[in-house]
């Protein structure tokens, strides 16, 4: 029923529905009309294949995809899920006029519940664009926010910055120990200037580093704790008394050069 | 499976655990590194696991027993060259070789020895 009015009608619907999505959505027009042609040929083809409930997942699919450009170009999803619930509007309008008058309520039914389908499947795929481009971000930021650096003939350092969680600790961890092996590091320097809370959790994960980067046999500076993050580390009875700390990178730097400096000494002397 | 080559060099015995290094060979390791160390004399043990890409439980253990044993008959011991994964699982596991020296290479761990016991770049 509903695929037969739209392979007879199917010009007047789409009409129909630019016109109230352009007035929803302001602009563009001639994007929305084709747009609409390729989601109603869609869905054409959805509802005139035979048996069974249709198949919406390419008319989905196309929505989505649609969904996306809007939000692109700056739309907000409650916009673009208004411009696709246009499409009921138009379709009951035109179905008003079709059949006999006893099968109205059931095809108005049908008509409403495949648009509220596509309109939940256009949201889905939405959403799980915004999901990827999440994620992603969240892996450039891991990486972003580890680097590890040479800073001295066999010392290297790993500034942290932001709050160290799990993953976090586990990335700067296996980037710090393959600094060393890879460098020949004597001394590997964690500065923590740019950590804004350290809990028994943190401490945990600075210890565990520590921990590591004895045993590849390089000596590992803890740098940076803030006078305040020292008072909060105390009261919570964290230990780092096993640990090598000093209040500044550079203290810490010093501290590195003169240990090197020590070893080349020693070398220079066999 | 071939016994793991024990290597004399001045003062110091050296010994480079294989890549497929299992339980009975590390033990076996343990008992000639023992016997070495007091017919020697030596002052130094120096075990190089860099070719190992996986220490276990019972190898780590089986590591820190070595350097008891030979502490008790007068030697220290270093381990050398722990790759960067299996620090990370040896530290996962709770195993940090407490009380065994580290070093990156045989170079640096020969090195740090001319300063004897608790000089700069032992780690005890």
């Amino acid at each position: 029923m509903i695929a037969a009015v739209l392979a007879a009608r199917g010009p007047q619907v789409l009409d129909a529905w630019v016109t109230r999505a352009s007035r929803l959505a302001g602009d563009g027009a001639a994007e929305l009309e084709r747009d609409g042609t390729a989601v109603l040929d869609a869905l054409r083809t959805a509802l005139s294949s035979d048996g069974g409930t249709p198949d919406l997942a390419p008319v989905t699919g196309l929505l989505g995809d649609f969904g996306a450009r809007r939000t692109r170009s700056g739309d907000a999803p409650a916009q673009t899920a208004g411009l696709v619930l246009a499409l009921r509007e138009a379709l009951l309008t035109e179905l008003a006029d079709a059949g006999e008058d006893a099968d109205r309520f059931e095809v108005a039914r049908e008509a409403g519940r495949i648009v509220d389908e596509l309109a939940l499947g256009s949201f889905g795929s939405f959403l799980a664009g915004r999901e990827e481009v999440i994620s992603a971000q969240g892996e450039q930021l891991l990486e972003l926010s580890t680097p590890v650096v040479r800073v001295w003939d066999r010392v290297v350092a790993a500034p942290l910055v932001g709050t160290l969680d799990s993953a976090r600790a586990q990335v700067v961890m296996e980037s710090l120990l393959q600094a060393i092996s890879d460098d020949g590091a004597l001394v590997a320097i964690l500065d923590i200037t740019g950590v804004p809370t350290v809990d028994t959790l943190v401490a945990q994960h600075l210890l565990k580093t520590v921990a590591a980067t004895r045993l590849m046999g390089a000596d590992c500076i803890v740098s940076g704790i803030a006078p305040q993050t020292a008072q909060t580390m105390v009261q919570l009875g964290i230990d780092l008394s096993e640990v090598t700390t000093r209040a500044s990178l550079a203290d810490a730097l010093a501290m590195a050069i003169t240990r090197v400096q020590a070893h080349a000494d020693r070398s220079a002397r066999r | 499976m071939s016994s793991v080559p024990v290597v004399r060099i001045r003062g110091a015995l050296v010994a480079a655990m294989q890549e497929d290094i299992d339980d009975h060979g590390a033990l076996e390791l343990a008992d000639r590194l023992a016997d070495a160390v007091a017919r020697h004399g030596a002052t130094t043990v120096l075990l190089d696991v860099s070719a190992a890409q996986v220490v276990d439980s019972f190898i780590s253990r089986v590591i820190v027993d070595i350097a008891r044993v030979c502490r008790l008959l007068g030697a220290q011991v270093a381990v050398v060259g722990i790759r960067p994964a299996v620090a990370i699982t040896l530290v996962e596991l709770g195993l940090t070789l407490e009380g065994v020296r580290t070093a990156l290479t045989i170079d640096d761990a020969m090195n740090a020895l001319e300063e004897g016991a608790g000089g700069n770049g032992w780690h005890t």
